[in-house]
């Protein structure tokens, strides 16, 4: 397997964020961020074939096209603009990948303001869509810079509500929620333990469980026998390098 | 069919201070600059903005000219928080209404329908609720018994749109790949002014797009402004596309007061549209 040991971390990384949408099915795949945004291009032509991507602005294009060049070709498929974008949220066939400027261990996610949010010391995004997706659709997160900044015992905001928040919510309004998978640049993680704790699912090659541990300010799950987050296949890397980001757009979130 | 055609400043002589003001368009697409540019240079203030924001929010922040912003986002797109909304927020110069995304929907919505609000799933759990003490739950009549976030319907006093093509009479085109919540706008606030890249005769309304790009009924508009690259610095398509260059000169204004006064000197107070376009074709 001479061609896989050459994958860079950010090759890495695309798999891992592409692995997420595995079993999705025909669902509206909807990453965002360039390294979820190549992951789930990579998905549909690897192993996902029925997923729908959008272009980002308003259409769904069926071809496997370019990252980040407006002027792609593109077979449409069919025109979503803003607001089927919001109906196909409630409706449940979405899956989306957003980013976290702050996560906890229980899955609560933080892009609206560090501080108090009523006069933040750094207003960032806000809650965008996060509360609508938490509570209709499966929810994944990339963060590209694993901390103790990032991964806190607390966030500040909650934008995007995690396992404790849906506890205390109860049925039937949290029946929807699932926070599938976060992916960092160390590694991967998930909730499935008895009470949806975070956990380590697998480490990226030459990251250790004690790296991890020292880049998160919670106790995670599950640090004993650690899987090795898999590596790219030859046809994935060709993917990735040649069709759908031969510009190497993803390897920006990694400088 | 009457002829509602009227200038920026008459559209601004027609608001007053504390309206609650809607503004179409979506982060730094297709907003209304020139209208957004008239309330800049009145003595309008108190005003509490509604929108799916960009620069539109940002300029209004920065111009002291809001009390209050109801948002889902603000924006400008290739620079994803804007820089004067951000000021305003760290400095706590206003007072905001920050909701999710499609939330803020269903409130142009409920106002457009004239229902008090509409149910939601989006908030339950989340910090929306903590930011927004007013926000209240209600609770399904049928036999489900779930809890839901009511958002309020957000009336507006006035709401000002951009459309690529228009007739005199206010019946408006969008010709670009998303109409946003420009129609709801319209139809949630009392009064609404329409500008437009160009004014057409109704008969050739359907020369550059399909009906399906008729969607601004003449019911809803109150006055029409022809404002050739009235969206400009926002994009317009398929008219013209964002002008990044310019974008990125506003967005450095925010840290900058000199800037800021040299930037405002040249394009915010040019005293008509006219004056404005030709500043910018000055800076070419």
């Amino acid at each position: 397997m001479s061609t896989t040991v050459e994958a860079t971390i950010d090759e890495i990384c695309v798999v891992a964020c592409a692995e997420a949408f595995r079993g999705d099915g025909e669902i509206l795949c909807n990453p965002i961020g360039t390294v979820p945004i190549v992951g789930g291009r990579l998905a549909r032509a690897v192993f996902e074939p029925d997923l729908v991507y959008t272009d980002t602005v308003s259409v769904l294009p069926a071809n496997d096209f370019l990252v980040g060049d407006p002027d792609a070709p593109k077979m449409v498929e069919s025109w979503v603009p803003y607001r089927t974008v919001f109906d196909i949220v409630w409706s449940g066939k979405r899956h989306v990948m957003m980013g976290a400027s702050q996560i906890d261990q229980w899955g609560n996610q933080n892009i609206a303001a560090i501080g108090d949010f009523r006069q933040p010391k750094a207003q960032l995004l806000g809650l965008r869509g996060a509360p609508g997706n938490l509570i209709n659709h499966p929810t994944s997160y990339w963060v590209p810079n694993h901390s103790t900044r990032s991964f806190v015992a607390s966030v500040d905001v909650v934008s995007g509500p995690g396992y404790d928040r849906m506890r205390e919510l109860g049925a039937p309004g949290n029946r929807f929620h699932e926070v599938r998978r976060v992916v960092s640049n160390l590694g991967v993680f998930d909730f499935q333990t008895d009470d949806n704790r975070m956990r380590i699912a697998s480490v990226h090659p030459g990251v250790t469980v004690e790296q991890v541990a020292e880049a998160t300010a919670f106790e995670l799950a599950g640090t004993e026998d650690v899987a090795e987050t898999r590596l790219p296949t030859a046809e994935e890397l060709r993917l990735i390098r040649e069709v759908i980001d031969p510009g190497g757009a993803r390897k920006a979130e990694f400088r | 069919m009457v002829d509602k055609r009227m200038t920026e400043d008459e559209v601004v002589a027609e608001l007053k201070d504390g309206m609650t003001i809607g503004i179409g368009g979506w982060g730094s697409r297709r907003k209304p600059m020139s209208l957004v540019r008239a309330i800049l240079r009145s003595d309008l203030k108190d005003l509490t903005v509604v929108a799916y924001g960009g620069p539109d929010i940002g300029l209004l922040c920065a111009a002291g000219k809001l009390r209050r912003a109801v948002y889902g986002f603000v924006s400008l797109d290739s620079i994803p928080l804007e820089p004067h909304f951000r000021q305003a927020r760290q400095s706590g110069a206003i007072e905001f209404t920050e909701l999710d995304e499609g939330a803020f929907y269903l409130g142009l919505l409920a106002a457009a329908h004239r229902v008090p609000f509409y149910p939601t799933r989006a908030g339950l759990g989340s910090d929306m609720l903590t930011m927004n003490p007013d926000l209240r739950t209600v609770t399904s009549p049928y036999d489900d018994g779930e809890e839901l976030v009511a958002i309020p319907a957000f009336r507006l006093d006035a709401a000002l749109i951009h459309m690529n093509r228009a007739d005199a009479a206010g019946n408006g085109q969008f010709l670009g790949p998303d109409l946003y919540f420009d129609d709801l706008f319209a139809m949630a606030a009392d009064k609404t002014y329409l500008s437009t890249e160009k004014i057409v005769p109704t008969e050739n309304l359907l020369d550059e797009g399909s009906v399906h790009t008729l969607r601004i009924q003449r019911i809803f508009t109150d006055g029409v402004v022809e404002a050739p690259q009235g969206a400009h610095f926002t994009e317009c398509p398929p008219d013209y596309g964002r002008d990044e260059s310019f974008q990125r000169e506003y967005a450095a204004t925010a840290r900058d007061p000199e800037a800021w006064e040299a930037f405002r000197s040249t394009y915010l107070d040019a005293p008509s549209h006219a004056e404005y376009l030709k500043a910018l074709e000055a800076r070419s």
